[in-house]
């Protein structure tokens, strides 16, 4: 595949290119760094309450067993169509936190291998999509919107479509 | 955020009453004991990274290459962002925020996502109602384009993967076919809603 090839390339070209620019441009890099460096740090702390928020209450949600007992009632219809159970959880938590759906994912690679199908799934759904409701509420939030119109629907359900179609691409490129 | 607070109280009682009916207390007492401590390993786990690319983007707005990205994406916001009158400063936030999602800092893209929804804002003639452009951000947003997905390639080869970075075949595709999708329903929404 000539994309895991370019995606081997793209960190450190993207990284080269920024500096070189930016001596062409006689920016202050080091300097400039530092600002930047500084002000992911507060963002960083700023974000920290909202994290252990989100994260302790899906952690009482995943580990009461409540999603994976709902899914094994429904293991044949979904072993029928090929999908994992194991991944629904994940599924279901993704629009809500990225967070918890990160460590939802950690938990899938350290049970079933980093490189099996349902590792690779989760790795796949947790880069293809974000997290709908959490933006939702932050960026409406922020501007004081009460009318949001159309948006949680349209970004529920192409979060619907990123699910499946992750499902559909890991079969058959890694298949 | 009446959202949040439901979804985030509604969990909360569902985990504990499911625990405490099929007898898994234990478990659950571990869990409120022992989840801050997690909760604070995955917060060091990924928060370097998101200072070292604030850093990096730091650098590239300094150098005017966020200026230049928003120049480039022009033609696109033309038709994804029909109502934005050209030039205006939403369209250089909105491509730096797209652009520092693409490159899987989606931590270090939110100062930029408000800066946009602010700029929006300004455009917005009913200030208690999301404009049509304030959707379509939010679906492009909530899409996640994500060329580079810096985190989990991280933990990927922290697991010991033998190609840590050839998930990137099947994110890019999925991202890209996700975005795409969430325009064309964008669109076919507002004009039903429209018509309401």
């Amino acid at each position: 595949m000539i994309l895991v090839k370019i995606g081997n390339y793209l960190i450190p070209v993207v990284v080269l290119l920024i500096i070189i620019y930016a001596f062409k441009k006689k920016v202050n890099v080091y300097d400039s760094f530092i600002n930047g460096a500084k002000e992911g740090l507060e963002l960083a702390i700023s974000i920290f309450p909202y994290l252990v928020a989100m994260l302790f209450a899906t952690n009482i949600l995943l580990k009461s067993n409540i999603l994976n007992s709902l899914f094994s009632l429904a293991r044949p219809i979904f072993d029928f169509i090929k999908v994992p159970v194991e991944v629904l959880p994940m599924a279901i938590i993704r629009p809500i936190s990225g967070n918890a759906s990160f460590a939802i994912m950690i938990d899938l690679i350290k049970t079933f291998g980093v490189d099996s199908f349902i590792g690779r799934i989760a790795a796949t759904m947790q880069g293809s999509t974000d997290t709908t409701i959490y933006v939702l509420s932050l960026y409406f939030g922020s501007i004081g919107i009460k009318k949001i119109g159309h948006a949680m629907w349209a970004g529920l359900l192409t979060d619907l479509v990123s699910i499946i179609v992750s499902i559909i691409l890991v079969s058959v490129v890694f298949g | 955020m009446i959202m949040m607070n439901k979804i985030w109280g509604v969990f909360i009682i569902i985990g504990i009453l499911f625990s405490l009916f099929t007898g898994n207390i234990e478990s659950l007492n571990n869990e409120i004991i022992n989840s801050p401590g997690e909760i604070l390993n995955i917060f060091l786990s990924m928060f370097p990274l998101m200072v070292v690319w604030s850093g990096l983007m730091n650098i590239a707005k300094d150098a005017g290459l966020l200026d230049k990205l928003s120049h480039l994406m022009t033609p696109l916001f033309n038709i994804i962002f029909p109502e934005i009158p050209k030039g205006h400063p939403a369209l250089g936030y909105i491509a730096s925020n797209l652009t520092i999602n693409m490159l899987g800092i989606h931590n270090a893209s939110t100062p930029f996502g408000l800066k946009a929804m602010q700029s929006l804002h300004e455009l917005n003639e009913d200030k208690k109602k999301a404009s049509r452009s304030m959707i379509t951000f939010l679906v492009l947003n909530t899409s996640g384009v994500t060329i580079i997905a810096t985190d989990i390639i991280a933990v990927r080869s922290l697991y010991g993967s033998i190609n840590p970075t050839m998930i990137l075949s099947t994110t890019i595709a999925a991202t890209i076919i996700t975005t795409i999708f969430g325009l064309i329903i964008d669109r076919i929404f507002y004009h039903i809603w429209r018509k309401k």
